[in-house]
């Protein structure tokens, strides 16, 4: 996975509730493959009309964000299907940070097992890091300081649980951290298996 | 202290734990699906195989045709073949098109017996949630997990906290687990349970059938929660026995024995308790892009005065999206399609209960039913429940997961509003430009054939 450690850039505000993996990746581009990318299907439907023009007032078509790579985005953001190909778009469109006050748990786990670093932050904070009047928000991200600053220097710390910061540090892969443990898996998994010997029951054919 | 259901499922598969909490899980069962081409790509090119081949099932719905199409897209089938492909070049079984088996993996799976109380279940689908409704512990999982799981047989998984909802008093006529898990949504939002998992507990959640209860777990996820379950008890153990992949004779005398203690203790803590009364509940629709934009149908679309200040723009959207006039009243609201089926509402009791509202009259526009499984699509025909439908002019299908995600090319047409027995009403969900309508299928077949939202109670014919 991509390595993370700080990372500055211009940060764009989608302040909507419920924005689920539906709007970040309609569900009919998900048989492409990984390598094919999925940067032109980012909010797909939210960004193009039905014939492909870009959407006038959606932030993304606003040519002065273009170039964003930090996502503020509302309650709730990425709620609903697992679709990990919400977390490849917005990586392959070029979003290394998600900010929001709370995301769908399982994007947030999709999220960091790919290197995009998502901050569940209070509103408040929220709001201050949106309203900076006139020019676009430059935001640095620094992980190993967790805290976000704004271009007046101020600081908004946030939480990582301590494994998945290094982890993302580090840009390690976690099958490889995991099959350090086969030894201890294997053990449990024979003394699981006879405590509870219908989980093994053999497929019927 | 004594431990919740969800305590005692997940301590018994944990094989190793951080101090913050994070544990390695042991998998009992992972089901994989057609849209999980990318899950094994990502094990090839870390090198690995399948571990546990053995504890690993596959199951095609998403991708797999529900009818004859002359314009199917082939890159569709294409997928379902994929999954074949890298089912056998793991030595998984799977369950494909042609297969009496096969089905929606949220519906088919238990109906296998291939969901087991006291179990850790899961599969890359949202709806894994499902499960939980035989007193497993399951959930969904992303792409990266899926690959990890499908390597190594476990999951690294941050403990979730535990909320208990309590259902009291019974619920009325018409009155189903579908608006019982729409009202739950709306009264703890759309991430409500985020960070949860969710019990269902008390005497409406007793009385349920099987069926209902996998319908209530299913949209546990839609509230935000990790996962959703009750314990396993009577309704549990008779709807498992002889099921072909749950254990047989002596062994499953067993298994219940062990699987009684599986309930939340008398002194056992729950995070957060929240409780309803099943009495105070409605037929219930959606109106807007977000399950908690659920009302009883004797309501009106909210009106700009009862929206806050910082929601108008989204408000504002949804209702220009959805094509609603503000304070409308929903039963005024006309329906250009209906869809019965997902792994919400297509199993045969949820037939059984559009069968006979069909029988009431025809549909006005276009209606399919998609039957959830092979199992319940031949099953739904030995009662004659196509025939009902056929008569009514609904659409009998083939099973899968079809119009409730229109990946397989079932769609609704842009600007077209769909009464929906589906779990999501995202914008687009159901095609680009669809407006979906989620409810029972009692209230899906009573819009086929009056043509708008309806209140089934009030139909001619339902009332007792
Ligand atoms: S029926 Fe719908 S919600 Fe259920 S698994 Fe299929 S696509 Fe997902």
């Amino acid at each position: 996975m991509l390595a993370f450690t700080t990372h500055r850039g211009q940060a764009l505000s989608l302040p909507w509730e419920n924005i689920d993996t539906d709007q970040i990746i309609p569900a009919r581009y998900l048989h492409r493959p990984r390598e094919a990318g999925y940067e032109d299907q980012l909010f797909h439907d939210l960004r193009f009309t039905p014939d492909g023009k870009p959407k006038v007032g959606f932030p993304l078509n606003d040519p002065t964000q273009a170039e964003s790579t930090i996502l503020i985005a509302g309650r709730n953001f990425g709620c609903g299907s697992s679709r990990e190909h919400a977390v490849w778009a917005l990586l392959d469109y070029g979003f290394r940070v998600v900010i929001a006050p709370d995301f769908g748990d399982i994007f947030f786990n999709n999220s960091l097992k790919n290197g995009l670093l998502v901050i569940r932050l209070d509103e408040q904070s929220i709001q201050s890091l949106m309203h900076e009047e006139g020019q676009p928000q430059i935001l640095t991200v620094d992980l190993p300081q967790q805290s976000i600053i704004n271009s007046s220097d101020l600081r908004f710390p946030f939480e990582i649980d301590a494994y998945r910061k290094e982890a993302l540090l580090k840009g390690e892969s976690e099958i490889q951290m995991t099959y350090r443990l086969l030894d201890k898996i294997k053990q449990f998994e024979t003394h699981h298996i006879n405590a509870n010997p219908w989980v093994a029951t053999p497929p019927a054919s | 202290m004594g431990r919740t259901l969800f305590d005692k499922i997940w301590e018994s598969h944990v094989i190793s734990e951080r101090d913050n909490g994070t544990a390695l899980l042991f998998i009992d069962r992972h089901l994989v699906h057609d849209a999980t081409a990318q899950a094994f790509d990502q094990l090839k090119s870390e090198g690995q195989k399948v571990r546990r081949p053995d504890l690993t099932f596959g199951m095609a719905d998403h991708y797999i045709a529900t009818h004859d199409d002359p314009d199917r897209d082939p890159v569709h089938d294409a997928m379902v073949t994929t999954l074949a492909e890298n089912a056998r070049e793991q030595g998984i079984t799977s369950f494909g098109a042609n297969d009496e088996r096969q089905g929606i993996v949220h519906v088919a799976g238990p109906e296998l017996g291939l969901t087991l109380p006291g179990t850790l279940l899961v599969c890359g689908d949202s709806h894994t949630s499902t499960h939980g409704a035989l007193g497993a512990l399951a959930f969904g999982i992303g792409a990266s997990e899926v690959a990890h799981v499908l390597a190594t047989q476990t999951l690294w998984q941050q403990r979730p906290k535990t909320m208990r909802i309590r259902i009291d008093g019974e619920l009325g006529v018409h009155v189903t687990a579908k608006d019982l898990i729409l009202t739950i949504i709306r009264t703890i939002g759309a991430n409500g349970g985020a960070g949860y998992v969710i019990e269902y507990a008390g005497e409406a959640i007793d009385n349920l059938s099987m069926e209902s209860r996998l319908t209530l777990c299913n949209m546990s996820i839609e509230a935000g929660a990790r996962g959703g379950m009750i314990a396993p008890d009577e309704t549990t153990f008779a709807y498992l026995k002889g099921k072909p992949f749950a254990p047989q004779g002596e062994l499953f005398e067993r298994a219940v024995e062990a699987w009684r203690g599986l309930k939340s203790d008398d002194d056992a803590h729950h995070d957060k308790e929240v409780a309803i009364d099943a009495r105070s509940i409605a037929p219930t629709v959606t109106w807007g892009n977000s399950p908690e934009t659920a009302l009883p149908i004797t309501g009106h679309i909210p009106d700009l005065g009862d929206i806050e200040t910082s929601k108008m723009e989204q408000y504002q959207a949804t209702i220009e999206y959805m094509g609603l006039e503000p304070g409308a009243k929903l039963t005024s609201l006309k329906v250009d399609r209906v869809f019965i089926g997902s792994c919400t509402n297509s199993r045969l009791e949820d037939l059984r209960e559009a069968a006979k509202i069909a029988k009431l009259g025809r549909a006005k526009v276009p209606t399919i039913v998609v039957p959830g499984s092979q199992q319940v699509r031949q099953q739904a025909e030995k009662e004659g429940l196509h025939e009902i439908f056929h008569q009514a002019g609904f659409e009998w299908r083939e099973p899968g997961c079809s119009m409730c995600v229109a990946m397989n090319g079932d769609s609704v047409p842009s600007g077209a509003r769909c009464a929906s027995t589906s779990n999501r009403n995202f914008a687009g969900r159901q095609g680009p430009g669809s407006r979906t309508h989620l409810m029972s299928p009692a209230m899906a077949a009573a819009a086929a054939i009056t043509g708008h939202l309806t209140d089934v109670r009030e139909l001619e014919g339902t009332k007792c």
